[in-house]
């Protein structure tokens, strides 16, 4: 219920949301937490494997109970926090985990077969008979596991990342984090601070208390008031800082828009990576419960969460609250709950010297055993020494101590150190570089501590960059001193929870124990304790500490498990926010990219470019009747092809053609200037890297072609080469693939369309090069084939690239040609036995492509030393070799290849195959393959195996080159 | 001159949101120089009746008559005037290589931080950094605090643009919550 002038939500703005359909009404700034106990909601949830009916425990990020599904127009996400989800008008929230109803829920039977379902449930039952797994018991596990649903459709909505960049960032807004953002901005470093509520000021604003004097919320307004005028700091509410990496990288995931109606282009979510030369950890503390007997049920949560519910969201859940403590902490909430005028009907200390509290009753000594109330607590159990009674009561509220936020100081591996006085877990000095822990995060626990702490932080971390400090007087507020006798559990025979959203028990604990996984990290995988979507932060403390008590060891004996990113759950639309569909990588489009679409073209990707795969004409039912016509009309007339997605890098200087000495297997330093030639570069590990054309356009200038695929890995392999085995020599290399516009004309008709296009006969030989004027623009003729066929390449400057190629594209229409696309390239270089990736792969080597004569005796290169070594050559080696099926039938890259008797299985494989195509010219399937000392078996009958697409034919392996072996059409 | 139509990379209208515009710039002749070793002193004395010089790592130099930007390794990019000739360097046309595109107004450095990894930081006037936008090559120049260059592969053109739409748009309409 609201309880009227508390809370810090905006009166004047009434919003109404929906819960499992109801709509309810609220306040601008309620979260949904607080804005269903507002509306008296207690039952909000149902546990993972119990099904209990589970209420708000939290008024933070680690609520295990009340996640929710929130339903936007286009984004259905499960799992949501109602502790974390902002209320806006119209917001649609469904409770999870339940059938039919949250209130009647079928699966609650679960509860019932709770002693079957103990930890280790899965490995004793799901183990036998062996059959089953497969058929019935995963299928059933995993309809019954997950939590939430998903919608099933793309999340279409705006998702953002992006960069910030700074000198000190501060993680949480509480005292500490404030005081430290404010030491250190004031002393002019680039500040950002960070918060994961909306509203920053941590628990100065839900505990209230005093600050020199003046109400906490006053000093929390005026430091923000200053924060926000200085140009040097930057505060990101609603942004958590989920990981910490090196270099002082975090990661952080910003609300953006998940608090608000959606509006056009408005992110849901931006996933920042923040890289900081120093940061403070003042991510505050977790306050812990205690596990005893039914202490689940709704009603039941944290004292620090009843405080923050009251004086930042107006709101109580009970009007006859009871608290269970250890420490004195839940005297503030008590004291909170009785200014507003809400009872307090006891305070159950399990310390015999806990003081007294006017107002209330103090049972010093005392513990809840148990509880009464199915879908909500009505009633506790108390026992003192010997005594038990018990107390009608609507709300329970659990101080079981704090755990300081270690979390980030544990992403690089480092381990929490334990504080005895504290009963908890610390940071370790050093976890993170450059990371200083402060504050109730480091275990200081009173606001005054804190402020201090968040000071000296600052000033540490501002002379380790070097910089002035600045000065800031420690104000003057409450300096308490934390006394807490520890108190993780309360025996029963009966199930006290631990790990509220994975439903572990006490009981779950000490079975692993017995069972014989002692070891917290064996516990934890064998009770799924930690493993739910708060990751531990409710549960692992005490979890550990129960089985340091089960075990006879102490805590610190005991250990931790580690805390790992992301701090809190990270949509991984926000990670790969930009990335979907088209987003996924960067579209290359070539300048006939329009002029092939036009013509219909499908395109398809070639890397990043996009190709035209054929130009379908009318009355073509299939690619391959297109294909078939392109090819032969490249073969008889003359095709048009744009070839400008190969790499194409400039070389220069005096010792360029050395350099391509050392990089190509052949020699290129003897090429005369004007001629081309073909060149095979190696890996280091003298495996094929890449082959192309590298033309001589000058004495010391050179331009090298790379294939499509590997352009950067060519250049990358250059830039290696030239930067450490021969920087000094006189060589500079640039790529110029975007410069040039590059197309192919190929055919019997090429030189014809050529000298139309150019006003004059080409007049090249075969691998030559020249410059021409094409049309007015400046440009190169290469003479190269791809295809077989006399064959040239023009290039001109990108610009010009489309008009170039209508032109080329009109002229070879109007002479019975036209273009071609990738599919017909492909069949045309494998009737010519031409290789690319597809036999290049990365595994073979030049002797497999049968060009071991092209690897020059004369002088080094990078990777032939490697392919000399042993089993690099010989008849061991799979070759390259040309197949023909013996029947008209369809043959299959990726098939195998086996003797013609042999039984087709591993055992046998002779080889495989890696390209296929129908070759219009030769009427037959033709493949290249790589077949066992194949060279040596022209003429031999092999039978091709494809096993996934059932092809089983015989082939004659051939020389691969199928077409004008002698060269005459190329050499024309 | 010549009969074949030029067609910029884009052809697009400028765009303009959040007071931030983002235009593709008008060709310019570009020409890589990369001197040969130990040349760069030589180079920087041929640039001089073009008031320029051969600009450290991370800087351009602009003079009346054009600019000279750092743009990589023993590298930089030349805008607007021809090489001059005979130099001690590799010199490739690079004109038709790259997209040009301005960045210009009050969330131009906010566009950035959504796509570039660099420390904005330090971006002030006359520097030239090589560096990524979101999956793409990138040379950034920084004309003034809100005025950035920014050249990345031609074929790219259209993914570049798309992508600084994107992130200024959703900028726009988180200015458009507090206003």
């Amino acid at each position: 219920m609201r309880v009227d002038g508390k809370g810090r939500i905006d009166r004047t703005k009434p919003v109404s949301f929906s819960f499992d359909g109801r709509t309810l009404p609220a306040y601008k700034g309620d979260t949904l937490a607080s804005a269903l106990i507002a509306n008296d909601v207690r039952l909000v949830g149902r546990s993972f494997k119990y099904h209990r009916p589970r209420g708000i425990l939290t008024a933070g990020s680690e609520e295990p109970n009340a996640m929710v599904e929130i339903i936007g127009a286009s984004n259905q996400t499960p799992n949501v926090r109602a502790t974390v989800q902002e209320v806006f008008e119209g917001l649609a929230a469904r409770s999870q985990n339940r059938w039919p109803n949250l209130t009647w829920d079928v699966m609650q039977v679960n509860d019932l077969a709770a002693p079957l379902l103990s930890a280790g449930f899965y490995y004793k039952t799901f183990m036998w008979p062996r059959a089953f797994w497969e058929g019935l018991y995963e299928p059933l596990i995993r309809r019954a596991a997950g939590l939430g649903s998903l919608s099933g459709k793309h999340d279409e909505g705006a998702y953002e990342k992006a960069w910030a960049h700074c000198d000190l960032l501060v993680i949480g807004a509480g005292p500490t984090g404030l005081i430290a953002a404010l030491t250190a901005a004031r002393a002019g470093a680039d500040v950002i601070l960070c918060d994961e509520t909306a509203e920053m000021g941590g628990r100065l604003l839900s505990d209230g208390g005093e600050i020199d004097g003046k109400p906490a919320a006053d000093w929390v307004a005026q430091t923000l008031a200053e924060l926000s005028g200085l140009p040097n700091v930057r505060m990101m509410t609603r942004t958590t800082v989920t990981g910490a990496y090196d270099d002082g990288t975090f990661g952080a995931l910003e609300r953006v828009g998940l608090h608000r109606r959606p509006r056009p282009n408005l992110p849901r979510e931006c996933f920042w990576r923040i890289v900081a030369k120093r940061s403070i950890l003042a991510a505050g503390a977790l306050e812990r419960a205690i596990a005893f007997e039914n202490n689940d049920r709704p009603g039941i949560m944290m004292a620090s969460a009843l405080t923050t519910y009251l004086n930042r969201y107006g709101v109580v859940p009970g009007k006859n609250v009871t608290l269970f403590a250890n420490n004195d902490g839940a005297r503030i909430t008590a004291r909170a709950l009785m200014q507003a005028g809400v009872r307090v009907a006891a305070i159950v200390d399990s310390r015999e010297d806990a003081p007294e509290e006017p107002g209330t009753t103090v049972h010093r000594g005392a513990r809840v055993i148990g509880t009464k109330g199915r879908l909500g607590v009505t009633e506790i159990t108390v026992r003192k020494g010997t005594t038990d009674f018990r107390i009608a009561t609507d709300c329970l509220g659990l101080a079981g101590g704090w755990n300081p936020t270690v979390h980030l100081t544990c992403h690089m591996n480092g381990r929490p150190r334990w504080a005895e006085s504290l009963a908890a877990f610390v940071p370790s000095d050093g976890a993170i570089p450059g990371m200083i822990a402060a504050g109730s995060a480091n275990g200081s626990f009173s606001t005054q501590g804190c402020l201090a702490a968040g000071i000296v932080a600052a000033r540490q971390s501002l002379e380790a960059m070097g910089h002035n400090t600045s000065d800031v007087d420690v104000p003057v507020a409450d300096d308490a001193p934390y006394r807490i006798a520890p108190l993780w559990a309360v025996p029963t025979k009966k199930r006290a929870w631990l790990d509220f959203a994975n439903d572990v028990t006490t009981k779950d604990v000490a079975l692993s124990a017995q069972e014989g996984f002692r070891s917290v990290e064996h516990m934890k995988r064998y009770t799924t304790q930690g493993m739910a979507p708060d990751q531990g932060k409710n549960s692992n403390v005490a979890a550990l500490a129960v089985l340091a008590d089960v075990t006879g060891r102490a805590i610190p004996e005991t250990g931790t498990t580690t805390f790992r990113p992301p701090f809190t759950p990270v949509s991984i639309a926000s990670m790969g926010a930009g990335g979907r569909a088209d987003g996924f990588a960067p579209q290359r489009f070539l300048t006939s990219d329009q002029a092939s679409r036009d013509r219909g073209a499908p395109m398809i990707e070639a890397g990043l470019w996009y190709r035209p795969s054929y130009f379908p004409k009318p009355g073509e039912a299939t690619w391959r009747e297109a294909c078939d016509r392109e090819v032969r009309m490249v073969r008889g007339a003359v095709g048009v092809a744009d070839v400008s997605t190969l790499g194409k890098i400039d070389l220069q200087g005096r010792d360029a053609g050395r350099f391509l000495d050392f990089i190509y297997t052949n020699t290129f330093s003897t090429l005369p200037v004007g001629r081309v030639r073909y060149g095979l570069m190696l890996r280091e590990d003298g495996h094929v890297l890449d082959d192309g054309t590298t033309a001589r356009l000058a004495e010391d200038h050179w331009l090298m072609t790379t294939t499509t695929a590997a352009a950067g890995l060519v250049m990358r392999h250059l830039e290696f080469v030239h930067q450490v085995f021969c920087a000094d020599w006189d060589v500079r290399f640039i790529s110029v693939t975007e410069q040039w516009a590059q197309f192919a004309v190929a055919g019997p008709q090429s030189r014809a369309l050529l000298t139309s296009a150019l006003g004059k006969a080409p007049g090249l030989p075969f691998m030559g090069v020249t410059p021409v004027t094409i049309q007015g623009v400046q440009g190169r003729l290469f003479r190269i084939s791809f295809s077989g066929e006399e064959g040239y390449e023009i290039a001109v400057p990108t610009r010009f690239g489309e008009a170039l190629f209508r032109d080329l594209t009109a002229r070879a229409e109007t002479m019975g040609g036209g273009l071609y696309g990738m599919e017909a390239l492909n069949v045309l270089r494998i009737e010519k036995g031409f290789i690319t990736h597809a036999e290049i792969h990365g595994r073979t080597t030049a002797f497999d492509i049968g060009m071991e004569k092209m690897v020059s005796a004369k002088k080094e290169c990078i990777g032939k030393a490697a392919a000399a070594r042993p089993g690099m050559v010989g008849p061991e080696r799979d070759q390259l070799v040309g197949l023909k099926p013996l029947t008209d039938t369809p043959i299959s890259a990726g098939a195998h290849l086996f003797a013609q008797s042999a039984v087709a299985n591993r055992e046998n494989d002779q080889g495989y195959v890696t390209s296929v195509c129908w070759s219009p010219t030769l009427s037959s399937s033709l493949g290249l393959a790589f077949l066992k000392n194949g060279r040596a078996r022209h003429g031999e009958t092999v039978r091709l195996v494809d096993h996934l697409r059932k092809i089983d034919v015989l082939c004659t392996v051939t020389d691969p080159v199928f077409h004008d072996p002698a060269g005459e059409k190329l050499r024309a | 001159m010549p009969d074949l139509i030029a067609k910029p990379a884009l052809g697009r209208a400028p765009m303009t949101m959040a007071a931030t515009t983002l235009a593709e710039a008008a060709w310019t002749r570009i020409t890589s120089i990369a001197p040969f070793p130990g040349q760069a002193g030589s180079i920087s004395a041929a640039l001089a009746p073009l008031d320029l010089s051969f600009p450290p790592a991370n800087r351009f130099v602009q003079s009346a008559f054009g600019r000279i930007a750092w743009s990589g390794r023993e590298q930089a990019f030349l805008f607007g005037p021809e090489a001059p000739p005979n130099l001690a360097a590799a010199v490739t046309d690079q004109s038709d290589a790259w997209v040009m595109l301005d960045l210009t107004g009050p969330q131009a450095q906010a566009v950035l931080a959504r796509l570039v990894p660099l420390d904005l930081r330090a971006a002030t006037p006359g520097m030239a950094f090589r560096t990524a936008l979101n999956h793409m090559p990138l040379l950034v120049m920084v004309d003034h605090a809100q005025v950035f260059r920014l050249l990345t592969f031609r074929s790219m053109a259209r993914t570049a643009w798309h992508e600084l739409q994107d992130a200024l748009s959703g900028i726009d309409a988180r200015l458009g919550l507090k206003a």
